[in-house]
C-alpha cells in the first residue's frame, strides 16, 4: 500500500499550477489527498507529478459576493463544518460537512477535491445541486461556468478536461423563509452513503436532489413538485428513483425512498 | 476492597488500580515490532496470489532483484499442523506457495529491498503464472462430490468430519416440538490495531536468530520456528515487545513470519515485514465463519430437549500451526446447548477447506457462533410456542442447585447462578419500560426491539481439556520466575503475553498481595524467550487463572523464605512473623524486606544456618481441576430499526456477568466493553464476503470492511455477580472473551423481537442494513423488485 514514486510541486500561483497541469499529461492536481493518496497507495491511480493546489490564493477561503458565497475549491470540509467560512445555506452545508467521513478526513479533504473525484456517494454533489450552485472552472486557456447538475456525467466522471481546475464554487444565499431537509443513510458513521437526499424549499420554488446512485447525483423533479404542491411525496419519489438510479436493486431503492421521505419530512416539519 | 492473603493480611485483590502499562501507551512511548531499529535493516514485501485456486506454473523475477521463492528458502522442515487425530487430513502450508495457490493473498514470493516502497515496486514486477482452477467458496457446497478439490490427495474437501452424539437420543426423536433453522455467522478478520509484524536477524554473539515478533506466545512460536527452520531452540530468541492486540490472531505461526526468518538466515541481513491493513484483511487469519443447519427439540411447554443437525466450519485453505481451526467444530457443537438443561445432542460437524485465508482463533473462539445459534433458536422456539423469550429461558436455565454439572456436550460447569444474571440484565435494561415504549411506537417510524442472550465462557482449562481436544501443544500449565533484588524490589518473569489485558497490573496486584509490597515495587516481565521461563502465552481466557496462579505460588515460596530469614534476623521463630507493608513483622519488632533481601544476596553471612542464598524461585502452576472454570453472563440490548433502510441503532446495552473473584474491577470492565465492541462488530458490521465464482475477497480495505468505532458503540452498562471458582487461586475465572460471545445473539434476538409481528427472519450475521431491510421486506411480502 505504498504509492509508486512521483514528483511533487506546490505552486503558489494559479497560472503556475495551470501551466504545469496543461503541459504535462501525467500531472495531476492534489488537494487534501484524502481520496487521491488512497488511490495512489492501492495503485488504482498513477501520476508522474502531483501539483498541490492548496496554496493557490484563488482556491483558498470563501467570500461573500452578490447574494452568493464563493468557496475556493480548496476549502476544507472542516472549515465549513466549523463555520470558519460564511454559510449561504442556513446551516445545511455545516450539517453536511460535519457528517462527511471522520474529523481527520475533514481536516484535509476539500470541497473541490470531492467534486472533481465525483464519487457517486460523495456528500457535496447532491447538496450543491439542490442549492443551485455553479462551478468556476479554469485552465491555461480560460475559464467557464458549469451548473452543479451539469458537472458530473457518471461515476468518477465529470466534464473536467485534462489541464482544468475547479477554482471556486458559487452558492446562492438562501432567502428568508427557505427551509431544507437532508437525509443520509450509510452502513455506519463515516462510511460512504447508500443514499443521500436533499430538498431545498424556497419561497419561489423547490429543488430536490439524490446522491449515492449508481452513477452521479441528480435532480428529483417529481419530488420537488410534490413537496411544492403538498402532493404524494412517496409516489413522486418512486417515479424519480426509477429515473435517477435505474439500476438500483430493491434495497437501494428502499434506501432512496427512505432518505427522500426523511428529507421531505424535515423540510415540511 | 482488600481481601486476606495467605498471610491473613489485607491485599490488593479487588483494588481499582489504574493500569501500570497505560502511561507509556498514552505518551505514545510503547515499543512495537515496527519500532525496532537495526543497522542495515531491510524491508520485505510479499508477492501474493491474485487467483483463489490455481496451479503455480512459474515465477519470473525481475532482473537483478532480490526475490525469493519457496525453493530459495530451503531446506525447510515440514511443519505439520492440526490436531493429533488420525482422521484429520493434514495440509502442509508452505511459507511461500509450492505447486499450488489456494487463496487470494497467499504469499508466492518475497522481495527484499532498502525500503518497503521499493520492495512493493519490485513485487509489482514479479510475474506469477498460474493455471486457474475452480474456486471453492462455500463450506457446504465444498462437500459436493464434484466440487473442485483443494488438496488432491483428499477424498473430499473436509479436513475432518466428526459426529457429536450424546445423551438421550430417544427423547430427541420423540420431541413434540422441533424448530429448524439455517443460521450463518459470516467470515471476518481479527483487526488488531497493530497487524502482524516480524523483524529477524542473525546475531553472532550467541549464534542465534533473534526474532522480534508480534505474537501472543513467544515460547510456542519459537518451538514452531525451530521445527520448520531446523534450528535448536536455544539458537532462536523470540522477543514480543508491546503487542497492539491479538485477539487470538497472533496465536498461530503464519507463513510470512517463517519466510522472513528463513530469508534472514539465508542472507545474514536484518529483515523486516510489517503487515499493512490490506494484507491483514486479505491474508491474515480469518475467523468466525460457521453455518448451522440445526433443529431445536423441545417439549410443548418449552422445555428444551436438545439440538440436532449439521455444523459447518469454513476453515479456509490450510491448517495453521499448531492446531489449525479444528477446535472450532467441537467447541461449537459442545456449546450448542448453551447454559440450558438440555438432555441430548445429535450433531454432525464438518471442518471444511475452502479457497480462503486459513481460519484461526478469535476472541470467543466458536462460542459466538454457538451462542448465536442456540440463543436465536431459543427465541425462535419461544415465538413458535407463543412464549416470552425471558420466561422460556428461566424455565430452561441451569440453576445454582444443578451445579456443578457436566453438560451433555461434556463441559464441566463449575459454579454460578445463571438465572440471577438473567434477572439482573432484565432489571438493568428495564424490560417493562421497553415493552411500554414498544407499545407507544416511535414518532420517527423506527421500530424498537429488545434482545437477550445468556452464555457461558470456559476459561482456565488445562491438560485434561486440551488432551481431549487432541491439541498438538497442550497448554496445561503456566510458569513464573519471582526474583527479589537486594533492595527488596521484585521482578516477575512470566510466560504469558500482555497484549491489552492489563496483566502487568493484575499480576503485580497478586504479587503485592502475597509479598506484602506495593504493586509499584513489582515489575512484571514477559515476551522474551531469553528472559522468561517457558509458557504458552495468552489466549483462551487463561492468563489470570494460570499465570496469576503461578505468580501467587511463586510469591508465596519467596515470602515463606523471606519470613524464615526475617525471623532469624529477629531471633524469633518463623511461625511468629508475618509479612506486611514491606516488613517482616515479629512479636516485638520488625525487619524490612530490603534488609532480608540484602542478607539473601549481598550479605550471606546473615543467613540462618542451612538456608540457601537468593530470594528467587521458578514455579509452574495448573489449577486443581483442569476441566476449566466457567464465567457466564447475560446481555440485553435495545435496538431501534429503520425498517426501510435497515439501519440499526443500539439504544441501550447491558451486561450482567460473573467471573468469580475480581482482581481489578477497572480491568474487568474494560475487557467487557472491548469484547462487547467486537461482538457488536460481528453482529452488525464486520464481514469479508467473497465473490462466489472467483473467490476474490470483497472487503480488502476499511472502505469496505466496516469496524464499529466510538460512534457505533453505546455506553455499555455492567453489573457484576461474584461466585468464586473452587479450584483456582482466589477463586478467579478467566473473562477476556465473554464480552464478544453474546452480542450477535442478543442483537439478533432484538431484531427478531422488533419484527415479531411479521416474523421477519434474522439468521445471518452481520445484520447489515441491507440484510435487515431485505428481511423486513421479505416478511412484509415485498420480494426483490
Ligand atoms: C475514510 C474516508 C471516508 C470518506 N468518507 C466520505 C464520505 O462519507 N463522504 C464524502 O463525500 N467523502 C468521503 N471521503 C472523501 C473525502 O471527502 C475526500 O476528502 C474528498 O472526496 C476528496 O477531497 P480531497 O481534497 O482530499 O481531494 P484529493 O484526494 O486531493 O483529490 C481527489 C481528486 O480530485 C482532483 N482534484 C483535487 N482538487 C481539484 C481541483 N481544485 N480541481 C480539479 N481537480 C481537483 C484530484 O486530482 C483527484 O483526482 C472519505 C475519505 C476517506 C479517506
Amino acid at each position: 500500500m505504498r504509492p509508486a514514486p512521483f514528483a511533487f510541486a506546490r505552486p503558489d500561483g494559479l497560472a503556475d499550477a495551470l501551466s504545469r497541469l496543461g503541459a504535462d499529461d501525467d500531472a495531476m492536481p492534489i488537494a487534501g489527498g484524502q481520496s487521491l493518496l488512497v488511490l495512489l497507495g492501492l495503485r488504482l491511480a498513477g501520476a508522474e507529478t502531483l501539483v498541490d493546489v492548496t496554496r493557490i490564493p484563488e482556491l483558498c477561503g470563501a467570500r461573500e459576493a452578490d447574494g452568493a458565497v464563493v468557496f475556493g475549491a480548496a476549502t476544507t470540509h472542516a472549515m465549513i463544518e466549523d463555520g470558519k467560512v460564511p454559510d449561504p445555506s442556513r446551516g445545511l452545508m455545516r450539517r453536511v460537512a460535519g457528517r462527511i467521513a471522520y474529523r481527520a478526513v475533514r481536516n484535509r479533504g476539500t470541497i473541490g477535491g470531492s467534486l472533481a473525484l465525483s464519487d457517486p456517494a460523495a456528500d457535496w454533489c447532491p447538496v450543491l445541486i439542490a442549492l443551485g450552485a455553479t462551478y468556476d472552472i479554469v485552465s491555461a486557456g480560460g475559464a467557464r461556468q458549469v451548473a452543479a447538475e451539469d458537472f458530473a456525467d457518471g461515476a468518477y466522471s465529470t466534464v473536467l478536461e485534462p489541464g482544468e481546475l475547479i477554482r471556486s464554487i458559487t452558492v446562492p444565499v438562501l432567502q428568508e423563509g427557505t427551509r431544507w431537509g437532508h437525509a443520509k443513510h450509510a452502513r455506519k458513521t463515516g462510511a460512504f452513503a447508500e443514499s443521500i437526499a436533499v430538498v431545498v424549499k424556497r419561497p419561489d420554488g423547490v429543488r430536490a436532489a439524490l446522491g449515492a446512485t449508481g452513477s452521479h447525483a441528480v435532480l428529483l423533479p417529481s419530488v420537488a413538485e410534490a413537496v411544492a404542491s403538498g402532493g404524494d411525496v412517496a409516489a413522486a419519489a418512486r417515479a424519480d428513483i426509477a429515473m435517477a438510479d435505474p439500476d438500483a436493486d430493491a434495497y437501494r431503492a428502499r434506501c432512496h425512498l427512505a432518505t427522500i421521505l426523511n428529507a421531505a419530512r424535515e423540510v415540511c416539519a | 476492597m482488600a481481601s486476606p492473603t495467605s498471610d491473613g493480611a489485607p491485599g490488593w485483590i479487588g483494588a481499582r488500580l489504574k493500569r501500570k502499562e497505560d502511561e507509556r501507551f498514552l505518551y505514545a512511548a510503547g515499543r512495537y515490532v515496527a519500532d525496532v531499529r537495526l543497522p542495515g535493516l531491510k524491508d520485505v514485501a510479499f508477492v501474493r496470489s491474485d487467483v483463489a485456486h490455481g496451479r503455480l506454473l512459474g515465477v519470473t523475477k525481475p532482473e537483478g532483484a532480490d526475490v525469493f521463492t519457496l525453493a530459495d528458502l530451503g531446506p525447510l522442515n515440514d511443519l505439520v499442523a492440526g490436531p493429533e487425530i488420525a482422521e484429520f487430513r493434514t495440509s502442509l502450508y508452505p511459507p511461500l506457495a509450492g505447486d499450488k495457490v489456494r487463496f487470494v493473498g497467499q504469499p508466492v514470493a518475497a522481495v527484499i529491498a532498502a525500503t518497503r516502497a521499493e520492495a512493493e515496486d519490485i513485487a509489482a514486477e514479479v510475474l506469477v503464472e498460474t493455471e486457474e482452477l475452480g474456486a471453492v467458496t462455500d463450506a457446504v457446497a465444498a462437500l459436493a462430490p464434484d466440487a473442485p478439490r483443494l488438496h488432491e490427495a483428499w477424498a473430499d474437501n473436509a479436513f475432518i468430519a466428526a459426529p457429536v452424539i450424546a445423551g438421550d437420543q430417544d427423547a430427541l426423536a420423540a420431541a413434540p416440538v422441533v424448530v429448524r433453522r439455517r443460521l450463518k455467522m459470516n467470515r471476518q478478520a481479527t483487526v488488531s490495531l497493530e497487524g502482524r509484524g516480524v523483524v529477524a536477524h542473525y546475531d553472532r554473539r550467541y549464534g542465534e536468530l533473534i526474532v522480534h515478533l508480534s505474537t501472543q506466545g513467544a515460547h510456542v512460536m519459537r518451538r514452531g520456528l525451530a521445527e520448520v527452520l531446523g534450528l535448536a531452540e536455544n539458537r532462536i530468541r523470540v522477543i514480543a515487545p508491546d503487542v497492539g492486540g491479538g485477539f487470538g490472531g497472533k496465536n498461530r505461526l503464519t507463513p510470512e513470519e517463517i519466510a522472513v526468518c528463513a530469508m534472514a538466515l539465508k542472507t545474514g541481513q536484518p529483515l523486516r515485514w510489517i503487515e499493512d491493513r490490506r494484507e491483514h484483511l486479505i491474508a491474515s487469519l480469518h475467523a468466525r465463519e460457521h453455518t448451522y443447519e440445526i433443529a431445536l427439540h423441545a417439549e410443548a411447554d418449552g422445555t428444551i430437549i436438545g439440538m440436532s443437525g449439521d455444523v459447518y466450519i469454513d476453515a479456509g485453505a490450510y491448517a495453521l500451526w499448531p492446531t489449525g481451526a479444528f477446535m472450532e467444530a467441537s467447541m461449537a457443537a459442545r456449546n450448542l446447548t448453551g447454559p440450558y438443561k438440555a438432555r441430548a445432542l445429535n450433531l454432525q460437524t464438518y471442518t471444511v477447506a475452502t479457497n480462503k485465508a486459513p481460519m484461526g482463533p478469535y476472541r470467543g473462539v466458536a462460542r459466538p457462533g454457538a451462542c448465536f445459534a442456540i440463543e436465536r433458536m431459543v427465541d425462535e422456539l419461544a415465538a413458535e410456542l407463543g412464549m416470552d423469550p425471558i420466561e422460556i429461558r428461566r424455565r430452561n436455565l441451569i440453576t445454582e442447585a444443578d451445579l456443578p454439572m457436566r453438560t451433555v456436550g461434556g463441559l464441566s460447569l463449575d459454579t454460578g447462578h445463571y438465572p440471577a444474571a438473567l434477572d439482573m440484565a432484565c432489571e438493568m435494561i428495564g424490560v417493562d419500560k421497553v415493552r411500554a415504549r414498544q407499545k407507544a411506537g416511535e414518532a420517527d417510524g423506527r421500530v424498537i426491539g429488545l434482545g437477550i442472550a445468556v452464555y457461558t465462557e470456559q476459561s482456565g482449562h488445562g491438560t485434561s481439556e486440551w488432551m481431549k481436544r487432541k491439541a498438538r501443544v497442550v497448554p496445561g500449565h503456566e510458569s513464573a520466575n519471582v526474583r527479589m533484588h537486594p533492595d527488596g524490589t521484585v521482578d516477575i518473569a512470566v510466560g504469558i503475553q500482555n497484549h491489552g489485558q492489563g496483566l502487568e497490573t493484575t499480576l503485580s496486584q497478586i504479587a503485592a498481595t502475597e509479598l506484602g509490597l506495593h504493586p509499584d515495587a513489582i515489575n512484571v516481565r514477559y515476551g522474551d524467550t531469553a528472559t522468561t521461563p517457558f509458557g504458552f502465552g495468552t489466549f483462551a481466557s487463561r492468563s489470570i487463572v494460570f499465570s496469576g496462579g503461578a505468580v501467587a505460588k511463586g510469591c508465596r515460596e519467596v515470602a515463606a523464605k523471606a519470613r524464615r530469614i526475617g525471623a532469624a534476623l529477629l531471633q524469633v521463630s518463623a511461625d511468629d512473623v508475618r509479612i506486611e507493608a514491606g516488613e517482616i513483622v515479629g512479636p516485638a519488632g520488625s525487619v524490612s524486606l530490603a534488609e532480608v533481601a540484602r542478607a539473601a544476596t549481598l550479605r550471606p553471612e546473615f543467613l540462618p544456618e542451612g538456608e540457601d542464598a537468593l530470594l528467587e524461585t521458578t514455579v509452574s502452576y495448573e489449577p486443581a481441576d483442569s476441566a476449566g472454570v466457567f464465567s457466564y453472563g447475560a446481555h440485553a440490548v435495545v435496538v431501534a430499526v429503520e425498517p426501510l433502510t435497515g439501519a440499526v441503532d443500539l439504544l441501550d446495552y447491558v451486561v450482567a456477568e460473573d467471573c468469580g473473584t475480581v482482581i481489578n474491577p477497572l480491568i474487568v470492565d474494560g475487557q467487557i466493553v472491548g469484547g462487547v465492541a467486537q461482538g457488536i462488530g460481528t453482529a452488525l458490521y464486520e464481514e469479508i464476503p467473497f465473490d462466489p465464482e472467483l473467490g476474490q475477497p470483497l472487503a480488502t480495505t476499511f472502505g469496505d470492511y466496516m469496524v464499529p468505532c466510538a460512534s457505533e458503540i453505546p455506553d455499555i452498562r455492567i453489573g457484576h455477580l461474584v461466585t468464586p471458582a473452587r479450584v483456582t487461586e482466589y477463586g478467579v475465572k478467566g473473562m477476556g472473551e465473554g464480552g464478544a460471545i453474546a452480542p450477535p445473539a442478543a442483537v439478533g434476538n432484538a431484531l427478531a423481537d422488533a419484527f415479531r409481528q411479521s416474523r421477519a427472519q434474522f439468521l445471518e450475521t452481520p445484520f447489515t442494513p441491507r440484510r435487515v431491510s431485505d428481511a423486513v421486506a421479505a416478511a412484509d411480502g415485498e420480494g426483490a423488485r
